[in-house]
């Protein structure tokens, strides 16, 4: 079952299969000592660029900032959710430590 | 490839939408299907529709344009009408009641809580009396905007007719209701700078030329200005001038240039200002004169920019706030508009004040506020007592005159923080706690809850962005502070120095200040010249952030909230999505 996936106004929010399930402003936990010198990163998500599915795991670029420290950036693709059987099902971001999956790039 | 909007786009768009927007209306919000929601959302904003944000699913906000923000007599009051019918929410805002009219930065109209079932009564009540939601929102022509008194107030040039035009020409038009992304156009025949065309995608500034020995007066035209997504430009001149008459056709091929060479691939890249970028004027006007119009392009006519005084960094206001004398010896009154948000019941009384005392006409200003237009001299006084004008004064004071706010997490999507009701209480702190120094009395605090930057914070004095941080632990909503900015013969956008500042330290960081400028001042030094000999580091110790008897009383994340300023703001208590009623549905799966 394919999902659709996709990145709507000016990259405010995610929509999987039209519904619309992570937005910007939200506070994440990034592991990512190549982000900033932080023990972690306190991310906010400003806007999202991209999405993709990675595997089971559905992935946005995002760009934001620290908001310990200031730096700002995209910490590569961001994990915030996952594709069962064709449903989408939101991880705990509030709770949970994200890796970035792949390409970082710095501002 | 093309995006998915763009896919959208080319399958169905422009005026054809209305129909389906008709039918979803008539079957209910049901019967949109779940997989083309999203493409369905994205086009009913070419009729002036936003579906507002996660929480409030089935709601959507109307934006009406209005061409250079003139509301026609009997106008206001229709839509005082359609907000009282129409658009009264489930919660109400505890500063604006359940509901209002918030009159924007470009010189439209937006309401909120309206519901897909009652569009099409929606519609043709205003469509029958003159006023339309088309292109209002989605990616082509905007509602044009300039100075509000446009034919009445003192002009070089006239600006209304044009703007008439174009307003006819381009709105429905099928050449151009396809654009890569948003068209914002300013047309302004002041001498002032007061059409703000400096921040739009395509502007026509007063200019005069001598044309086979005799002067001409007209526009130059300036292209690729914007102040979205951490990406601000000034429009550059492209080396044009053009006569009155010949506006349309030079604004069709700059449209026609864009349609055909703005990035479709990519909407992040989209507007003009990113093709400007890549061009540089030369070659956009080069492209322009060889491909998209069948006459020889005058080059550029002398500019007034020399006479700019709005928003310029002085002490004139420029915004038509007070009692100003018309061309005909009538009068205009503006009233400032707090953060540009009206009850509705207010809004109705204004249209009856309007007609009682001058044509009925009202106009919409780009800092949110209204004006009375065509009041006779004799009328003045009894208007001036009018009760309305007590909470909408002709006379504010500095720090309501200067507040701009956008919609906020209030609504919007794409918002980080609460904006509106937090700068009514940041300006009512302001007046009752901090003195200005001597002699400023025009003192602009624009707040946006992100980079999109509807309430223009690039151009004020301070500048607020909505932004996160922690305090004591606890994740609150903050901002980022500009100092600086405004337009005039040489804009400047605010220099970003404070970062995520906790709202409820930001009213003793502007009090703080105040103070030092009034400590550092040199002379008559206005402030935007004062922020201009600072250098970075001096910059940044102007900020100073401090706890005072300001309370803010939505420091959580406003965004988590269905509504924040309802009783239960947890999404389970959200109404929506409800039928056409307001009864809520069966929950979505999620």
């Amino acid at each position: 079952m394919s999902v659709a996936l996709r990145i709507l106004d000016d990259g405010a929010w995610l929509s999987v299969n039209d519904q619309r399930r992570v937005s910007v402003s939200e506070l994440w936990r990034v592991d990512d000592p190549d982000f900033c010198d932080c023990d972690l990163v306190d991310f906010i998500a400003e806007g999202f660029t991209a999405v993709s599915a990675d595997g089971r795991d559905v992935a946005v670029t995002t760009y934001g900032q620290c908001i310990a420290c200031g730096k700002k950036g995209v910490p590569g693709k961001l994990p915030v959710g996952r594709i069962r059987n064709g449903a989408y099902r939101g991880y705990d971001r509030e709770h949970m430590i994200m890796r970035p999956m792949s390409g970082r790039t710095d501002e | 490839m093309p995006t998915d909007v763009e896919r959208w786009k080319s399958e169905i768009y422009g005026n054809e939408i209305r129909e389906h927007l008709y039918r979803f209306a008539e079957s209910g919000w049901e019967s949109i299907p779940d997989d083309e929601s999203d493409a369905w959302f994205e086009r009913f904003k070419w009729w002036g529709l936003y579906q507002q944000r996660n929480g409030q699913e089935s709601y959507f906000m109307m934006r009406i344009g209005t061409p250079n923000g003139v509301l026609e007599p009997g106008q206001t009051e229709v839509v005082a009408d359609i907000a009282k019918e129409y658009a009264s929410g489930p919660a109400e805002n505890p500063e604006f009641g359940d509901t209002y009219v918030d009159w924007t930065t470009r010189q439209s109209i937006q309401l909120h809580w309206l519901k897909l079932e009652d569009i099409p009564e929606i519609f043709e009540k205003l469509e029958s009396n003159g006023l339309s939601a088309q292109q209002a929102c989605g990616d082509s022509w905007r509602n044009i905007v300039g100075n509000p008194m446009a034919g009445k107030a003192p002009e070089f040039v006239d600006a209304l007719p044009v703007i008439h035009e174009l307003n006819d020409r381009f709105k429905g038009n099928e050449d151009h209701s396809n654009l890569p992304r948003k068209w914002k156009v300013s047309v302004t025949g002041a001498p002032d700078g007061s059409g703000q065309g400096d921040i739009n995608d395509l502007a026509f500034e007063p200019a005069f030329k001598e044309i086979d020995g005799e002067e001409v007066r007209g526009f130059n035209v300036a292209v690729g200005g914007g102040l979205s997504r951490n990406e601000p430009r000034i429009a550059r001149q492209i080396d044009v001038f053009t006569r009155p008459e010949n506006a349309a056709d030079v604004a069709a091929g700059i449209s026609a240039l864009f349609r055909e060479h703005g990035d479709r691939e990519n909407r992040y890249n989209a507007r003009i200002k990113f093709l400007m970028d890549e061009w540089g004027p030369e070659k956009f006007r080069r492209v322009l004169q060889e491909d998209f119009v069948d006459f020889e392009l005058e080059t550029a006519g002398e500019d007034l920019r020399e006479q700019y005084t709005y928003n310029a960094g002085g002490e004139e206001h420029g915004d038509l706030i007070g009692v100003h004398e018309q061309r005909d010896d009538k009068y205009y009154v503006g009233l400032n508009v707090l953060v540009g948000r009206m009850g509705a019941d207010d809004t109705a009384e204004l249209a009856r004040v309007a007609d009682t005392y001058g044509s009925g006409e009202v106009r919409i200003s780009q800092r949110q506020n209204v004006i009375i237009t065509d009041v006779p001299e004799e009328n003045l006084d009894a208007l001036l007592d009018e009760p309305l004008l007590e909470n909408y004064s002709p006379d504010p004071h500095p720090f309501m005159r200067g507040s701009v706010a956008c919609t906020g997490t209030e609504f919007c999507s794409l918002s980080i923080v609460e904006t509106k009701n937090r700068q009514v209480r940041f300006a009512r702190w302001l007046k009752q706690n901090v003195e200005l120094p001597d002699g400023v009395e025009d003192f602009h605090i624009h707040l946006s809850g992100c980079t999109a930057s509807c309430a223009q914070p690039q151009i004020a004095d301070v500048s607020l962005r909505g932004m996160k941080t922690r305090k004591n632990g606890e994740a609150v909503e903050a901002l980022d502070i500009g100092l600086g900015g405004g337009l005039g013969e040489n804009p400047h956008f605010a220099e970003w120095v404070g970062q995520r500042v906790p709202v409820d330290e930001v009213p003793g960081a502007i009090k703080n200040l105040l103070a030092t400028f009034e400590d550092q001042r040199e002379g008559s030094e206005t402030f935007r010249e004062f922020i201009a000999r600072q250098d970075e580091d001096e910059l940044e110790n102007l900020i100073e952030p401090e706890e005072t008897s300001y309370e803010d009383p939505m420091m959580h994340n406003t965004k988590l909230t269905w509504y924040p300023y309802a009783e239960n703001d947890s999404m389970d208590a959200s109404p929506a999505p409800t039928d056409g009623d307001g009864n809520p549905l069966a929950p979505a799966d999620d």
